[in-house]
């Protein structure tokens, strides 16, 4: 079996990590310290730590200042609420001042479960991804999340980091090169590629070996950028394998599916078929009985990449 | 309801909680025992509601802010009639009308959706607006978390609660000096609880939360305030009734398992 591990989780250690190399790294969050996992730089480097208390916007702001002073400031709060209540100032007092706040949030998409559609985001990456200069993460790993973390630090300017809840399975080896706004091909395709970011990413690992079986050959790109968009290796896909779909936990409006869409729609139109949420709000249940209701399993994107053959 | 019977209901309601959260698997149980006898007293005495007639436009309106204590507003939802007390035990399941936080548009009785804390206050002001817009008596409710009120927002609603004159609104502070993060006074703290409200304009009766007779006696109180609105800064223990739980903040979001459920159930008789 391969090893499990909750992104969030590889977030907290990266974190850890990275205090220790570099004294200007300075972490905030809004009294989700333990479900977030900054809790873990809060007992290595308390002096470092902001708990803002429930006051995801005062948060925000606060990091705004940090970094306008010189201080390189991680942000975390759940997804729905580091993005979404505190959507204006990460629109004006970070990205429109093109400050270098890093905002890492966790407990995105329907794998929340049980807490209920209220908590579980299914438009951060929307919100994060329409704004100007924003850089936008959604590792698919713990591997994947310690490079996106370290490559926020080295990037200069605001970046959006996405998060999950449960344990995911870990799919890169310890060789694994994270370059900012490169997509990674895991399987090269003939028939149709799915390009999946996230959690999405291993269900599509799946769904291509389902298929192989029944001799389509469907390739596997792995967005773990999804701005600045791998432009390049979408049009790739598209040439040639001429027809892709799209997985996200996330809407299909305004995530992933929009921007893969967007881009093929300039560059080269091929059939594109999205899957996500379609146009609605979460809810509560477990997480797998979730991800089997709202159709994000390895089977359906079956159906999916079987279907938009059948357009080509 | 006399004082005698508010008591064992809010017995039976801590009992449901412990119940629906056992078979849940997960929840919030310290802040549902901890405001029990607030919400006990609003639904069973002070508040004039209609359960077979949940849109009853003359009903009193009862915002539950801090969403997560959920359990505790569906128990007295349904012990009060709003729907079967059996569904109590769907709570969280995929497919139930008890989501894991209040949903208005699924359940009977919820009065807004909440779960996002510190919204919960600007949406009871809207209801306290509106109906005084058409010349009702409405009163309306509201509890917050002593963590909740943290959030800008809620100053924001306080200060017009009292520019508005919202003397038919009455809140309450669930003040059980525990967040997830820790003690209250310790992540950030808000105190001095009361002066704060004062100041923001706010008739303010600091009480015992959990002697019904001191909530029910702030309740009178609070329909005699004119020009207004009033608010109940409650001293209350986190996770009060169950012995385990009592002041623990590790029991914040952690549902018990089922010898623990037992176990609070036997304390709970
Ligand atoms: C806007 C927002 N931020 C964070 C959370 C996560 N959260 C749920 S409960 C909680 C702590 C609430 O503490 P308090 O208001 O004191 O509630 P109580 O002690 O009565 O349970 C937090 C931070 C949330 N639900 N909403
Ligand atoms: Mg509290």
């Amino acid at each position: 079996m391969t090893e499990k591990i909750a992104t969030r989780e590889a977030y907290g250690n990266t974190l850890v990590e990275l205090g220790r190399e570099n004294r200007d790294i300075v972490v905030l969050d809004a009294d989700l310290a333990k479900s977030t996992k900054t809790i873990k730089f809060k007992k290595n480097f308390p002096e470092r730590f902001f708990d803002l208390g429930i006051a995801e916007q005062n948060m925000i702001g606060t990091a705004a200042g940090l970094a306008a002073a010189g201080k390189i400031p991680f942000c975390s709060s759940f997804a729905v609420f580091a993005t979404g209540r505190a959507f204006e100032q990460v629109r004006n007092s970070v990205a429109y001042s093109g400050l270098n706040v890093k905002i890492a949030a966790s407990h995105a998409g329907v794998t929340v479960g049980e807490d209920g559609g209220s908590h579980q985001s299914v438009e951060d990456i929307a919100l994060m991804r329409v704004l100007p200069g924003m850089t936008v993460f959604v590792p698919a790993d713990a591997v994947e999340t310690a490079g996106a973390v370290r490559a926020a630090v080295s990037l200069d300017g605001p970046v959006y980091i996405r998060l999950g809840r449960p344990a995911v399975p870990v799919l890169h080896g310890p060789d694994f090169r994270f370059v900012p706004g490169k997509g990674v091909v895991l399987r090269k395709g003939k028939d149709a590629t799915v390009i999946a970011t996230g959690i999405m990413v291993s269900a599509a690992l799946e769904a291509a070996e389902l298929l192989a079986k029944e001799g389509i050959e469907a390739g596997v790109l792995d967005l773990h950028t999804i701005k600045p968009l791998d432009v390049e290796a979408v049009v790739a896909a598209a040439r040639e394998t001429g027809a892709l779909v799209t997985a996200e936990e996330h809407s299909i409006i305004g995530g992933l599916g929009s921007a893969v869409a967007e881009a093929v729609a300039e560059h080269c139109p091929v059939p594109v078929k999205r899957v996500g949420l379609p146009d609605r709000f979460g809810e509560s249940g477990a997480p797998a009985e979730l991800l089997e209701k709202f159709k994000l399993t390895p089977q359906n994107l079956v159906s999916s990449v079987k279907e938009i053959l059948t357009r080509k | 309801m006399e004082i005698k019977q508010l008591r064992a209901k809010a017995k039976e309601i801590r009992r449901h909680i412990i119940r629906m959260l056992g078979r849940a698997g997960s929840g919030h149980p310290g802040g549902s025992l901890s405001a029990a006898d607030m919400v006990t007293a609003l639904l069973f005495r002070e508040m004039r509601l209609k359960p077979s007639e949940p849109d009853w436009p003359d009903r009193d309106r009862f915002v539950m802010s801090k969403g997560h204590a959920a359990p505790l507003l569906y128990a007295a939802l349904a012990e009060r009639g709003f729907f079967p007390v059996d569904e109590l035990m769907t709570l969280r399941g995929l497919g139930s009308r008890l989501q894991g936080h209040p949903d208005m548009k699924k359940l009977p009785g919820v009065e807004m959706s909440t779960g996002s804390l510190g919204q919960g206050l600007a949406a009871a002001n809207g209801m306290a607006l509106a109906t005084r817009l058409d010349g009702k008596d409405c009163r309306v409710y509201v509890l917050l978390g002593d963590g909740e009120i943290q959030e800008g927002m809620v100053w924001e609603a306080a200060m017009a609660a009292a520019h508005y004159k919202l003397d038919h609104l009455t809140a309450f502070v669930d003040h059980n000096g525990l967040q997830i993060d820790g003690p209250v006074a310790r992540v950030m703290s808000p105190e001095p609880v009361a002066e704060k409200w004062r100041a923001f304009g706010w008739h303010t009766i600091c009480i015992d939360g959990h002697d019904m007779e001191q909530i029910l006696n702030a309740l009178s109180e609070a329909r005699t305030i004119k020009g207004r609105p009033t608010m109940i800064v409650a001293e209350t223990v986190k996770g009060k009734g169950c012995s385990f739980m009592e002041g623990q903040e590790d029991w914040h979001g952690v549902a018990p398992n089922p010898e623990e459920t037992e176990k609070a159930l036997l304390e709970m008789v």
